[in-house]
C-alpha cells in the first residue's frame, strides 16, 4: 500500500469521524430545541399568569372585567366531566382490553375490532366532536350537557384503555392462568381474582394518560356547542334531603378549564391575555403531574415485577 | 369473594348436595360464564359502534348538505363564505390552509424527529435516554390549547420582529408550533422502530469499522424504515386533524392560498368557528361542518390505509 492510497484512507475516516460529531451535535441541538421551546412556552406562562394565581382566581365566575374573572366555572366543570369520562371509558375499556386478550377466538369478527381500535386512535378528536353533535345531543337528546361532553371524551379515550389493558395483560405469563385453571378456576374467576389485579398498574398507566389527554381536549367539547361564558355551577350531587344523591348536574350546562382558555386567548386585550396565561399554567401543571404519575408509576412497575 | 373462600365453600357444600343440584349448580355457572363473555363482548364492540356512528353522522349530514350544495362546486369553488348572505361553499381554500399549515408542521417534525430518534436510539447513553424519553412524553400531553397559546403571544411576535411585514394571524406561525407539538410523537415511534433493530445488525456495521452515524443512517434507518414511515404517517394525521393551535394562532378567514406567511382557516378551525356560533340544528351552514368533517376523515383515513401499506410493503422480518 504506496503512501497516496493512505493518505486517502485516512482521509476518508477523519471526514467520516468529523460526520460522525457534526451528527451528533446536531442530534444534541434538536433536542436543545425541544427542551428550549418547552421551557420558553413554561417560562412565559409563568412569568404573564402568576400574578393572578390568586385564590380569587379560583373561586370567581368568568366575567366581563379581566381582574375579577376566575376559573370556578371552569375547574368546577372539568372535574364533573372527568368523572363522567372516567365512568364510562374505564369499565368499558378494561371489559373490551380483557374480551380481546383473554376470550376472543381467532375470527374475522375479531380482526375487525382490533383493526377498529388501532384505527380509531388515529381519528382526529374534532370528527368525535361532530359524532357526540349528531348522536349524543341530538340523536339521544343529552343536549348540550356535562353528561354528552364526558361520554365523548370517554370514547375519545377509550383505544388508549384499551391498548394499556391488553399489554398489561400479555405482561402477566401463562403459568399463572395455568394455575389458576387448574385448581378448577372458571374463566371469569382467572379473569376477576388474577388477572385484573395483576394488571392494575399497567392499567392505571394506561387510564392516567388518557384522562390527561381527556382533560387538555378541547376541540371535541367546543363542537358539541359547550358555552364559553357560564357564570353558575351544576347542581349539587349531593343535598341534605332525600334522596341526598341527585344525577342533575349530568344535564347543566358547562365549561371547561381548555375552553375558558380559549376564550381569554381569542381576546385582544392584554388583561385577559394574562388570565389565559394563568388558565394555561394550571392546565399544564395538571397534566404534567397526571404524566408525571404515569410516567412513575410505569417505571415502578418494570423495577418491581418478579413473577 | 376470594378465590380460595368459594373453592372451600364449594368443598363443604358439595359433601351434603345431591348428584341433581350439582348438576344444575354447573348449569347456573355456564350461564353466568357466557353472560359475561357476552357483556364483555359487547364493551368490545362500541369501538365498531363508534366508528360507525362517525360514517353514520357524517355520511347522512353530508347528504343533506349536498342536496344543497352540488358536490363538484363544493370541490372545485374557490370561496368558502357560508356566514355571507349569498353562501358559497368551496372546500378548496379551507383545504389549502389545512394543506399548508400540515406541510409546515411537517417541514419542523419530520427532520427534529428523525433525528431526536437517532440520537436516542444510537448516540445517547441509557442514562440520558432514560431522563429524555419521558420528557418528550410530557411535552407530547401537553394541550394544545396551550400550544395556540405560546403560537399567538410568543411565536408570532418573534417572527414578526425578524419578518415585519408579517401578519399578527398567519400559517407560519401555527405551522412551527404544530411542528414542535408533533416531535415528541414522531421520534419516540421511530425510536421504539430503530430499538427493535436487532443488535446484530449493528455489531456487523461496527466490526466492519463504520462510524456511528454510519451504522445508524446505512443499517438501523433501512432496517427500521417501515416503523420510522409509519411515525410520519401518523405525524401527518396528526397534523391534518389538529384544531386548536390553528383556531388560536392561524386566523380564521378561509384563503385560497399556500402561501404560509398569510392567515388562512383550516378544515378543523372552520368547524370550531362554526360551534362557538349558534347556527340552527338542521340549516345548511350546520350541515356544511359535516361535509366539512366527511373531507378531514376521508384525509385522514387515506393516510391510515396509506401507513398499513407502507407497514407490509417495507417489513422487514428478523
Amino acid at each position: 500500500m504506496n503512501q497516496k492510497e493512505l493518505a486517502a484512507i485516512r482521509g476518508t475516516i477523519r471526514s467520516n469521524r468529523r460526520l460522525d460529531i457534526i451528527f451528533a451535535v446536531a442530534g444534541f441541538v434538536a433536542l436543545l430545541i425541544g427542551v428550549m421551546a418547552f421551557v420558553t412556552l413554561f417560562a412565559q406562562m409563568a412569568y404573564n399568569g402568576w400574578e393572578r394565581l390568586n385564590p380569587d382566581f379560583f373561586m370567581n365566575f368568568p366575567s366581563r372585567r379581566a381582574a375579577n374573572a376566575g376559573i370556578l366555572s371552569a375547574w368546577v366543570g372539568s372535574l364533573l366531566v372527568m368523572l363522567v369520562t372516567a365512568v364510562s371509558a374505564v369499565p368499558l375499556g378494561v371489559a373490551a382490553g380483557v374480551y380481546l386478550e383473554e376470550y376472543a377466538p381467532k375470527n374475522l369478527i375479531t380482526d375487525i375490532i382490533e383493526i377498529n381500535v388501532s384505527n380509531l386512535a388515529g381519528v382526529p378528536s374534532i370528527v368525535y366532536g361532530l359524532l357526540a353533535l349528531g348522536v349524543f345531543v341530538y340523536a339521544f337528546g343529552f343536549g348540550q350537557s356535562i353528561l354528552s361532553a364526558g361520554l365523548t371524551l370517554g370514547l375519545l379515550i377509550l383505544p388508549v384503555v384499551i391498548v394499556a389493558t391488553r399489554e398489561a395483560l400479555r405482561s402477566i405469563p401463562i403459568h399463572i392462568r395455568e394455575g389458576a385453571y387448574g385448581v378448577g378456576a372458571t374463566r371469569w374467576q382467572v379473569v376477576r381474582d388474577h388477572l385484573v389485579p395483576y394488571s392494575t398498574p399497567g392499567i392505571m398507566t394506561g387510564v392516567i394518560i388518557g384522562m390527561s389527554r381527556a382533560i387538555g381536549e378541547t376541540a371535541p367539547i367546543i363542537t358539541i356547542g359547550a358555552l364559553t361564558f357560564i357564570a353558575f355551577l351544576p347542581p349539587m350531587p349531593i343535598s341534605t334531603t332525600a334522596p341526598f344523591v341527585s344525577f342533575d348536574w349530568l344535564w347543566s350546562g358547562f365549561t371547561v378549564m381548555p375552553i375558558q382558555m380559549f376564550n381569554w386567548t381569542s381576546r385582544p386585550e392584554e388583561a385577559f391575555q394574562q388570565n389565559a396565561a394563568a388558565a394555561g399554567l394550571i392546565l399544564v401543571f395538571m397534566t404534567l403531574m397526571m404524566n408525571g404519575v404515569a410516567i412513575w408509576l410505569r417505571y415502578r412497575l418494570r423495577k418491581s415485577i418478579s413473577w | 369473594m376470594s378465590a380460595s373462600h368459594t373453592l372451600s365453600q364449594g368443598i363443604e357444600s358439595m359433601e351434603v348436595t345431591t348428584v341433581s343440584d350439582r348438576l344444575s349448580r354447573k348449569l347456573v355457572r355456564n350461564i353466568k360464564e357466557r353472560a359475561i363473555e357476552a357483556a364483555m363482548f359487547a364493551a368490545a364492540s362500541i369501538s365498531v359502534l363508534t366508528t360507525l356512528g362517525i360514517i353514520w353522522v357524517l355520511v347522512s349530514e353530508s347528504y343533506h348538505f349536498f342536496e344543497h350544495v352540488p358536490i363538484w362546486i363544493f370541490l372545485t369553488d374557490t370561496m368558502w363564505t357560508p356566514l355571507f348572505s349569498e353562501p358559497r361553499y368551496g372546500i378548496l381554500p379551507l383545504l389549502m390552509g389545512t394543506l399548508t399549515t400540515s406541510l409546515v408542521a411537517l417541514g419542523v417534525a419530520i427532520p427534529l424527529g428523525t433525528i431526536i430518534a437517532i440520537f436516542l436510539s444510537e448516540f445517547a447513553s441509557p442514562r440520558v435516554r432514560e431522563v429524555v424519553k419521558p420528557f418528550l412524553e410530557l411535552l407530547g400531553g401537553v394541550p394544545t390549547i396551550v400550544y395556540g397559546y405560546f403560537a399567538l403571544t410568543v411565536v408570532s411576535p418573534v417572527l414578526q420582529y425578524f419578518f415585519p411585514s408579517l401578519p399578527g394571524f398567519s400559517m407560519l406561525a401555527a405551522g412551527l408550533v404544530m411542528g414542535v407539538a408533533i416531535v415528541p410523537y414522531i421520534s419516540s415511534l421511530s425510536e421504539d422502530a430503530m430499538r427493535a433493530v436487532p443488535m446484530s445488525l449493528r455489531e456487523g456495521a461496527y466490526a466492519m469499522g463504520s462510524t456511528r452515524f454510519q451504522t445508524a443512517s446505512r443499517v438501523v434507518l433501512p432496517a427500521a424504515i417501515s416503523g420510522v414511515l409509519s411515525a410520519y404517517i401518523l405525524g401527518i394525521s396528526r397534523a391534518v386533524g389538529e384544531t386548536m393551535i390553528v383556531a388560536v394562532a392561524a386566523g380564521m378567514q378561509p384563503n385560497f392560498t399556500m402561501n404560509p406567511a398569510e392567515p388562512a382557516q383550516t378544515i378543523s378551525a372552520y368547524i370550531v368557528q362554526v360551534a362557538m356560533g349558534d347556527l340552527p340544528h338542521g340549516s345548511v351552514g350546520y350541515q356544511s361542518i359535516f361535509a366539512a368533517g366527511l373531507s378531514l376523515m376521508l384525509m385522514t383515513l387515506f393516510f391510515n390505509i396509506l401507513g398499513h401499506v407502507i407497514r407490509r410493503r417495507y417489513r422487514e422480518a428478523y
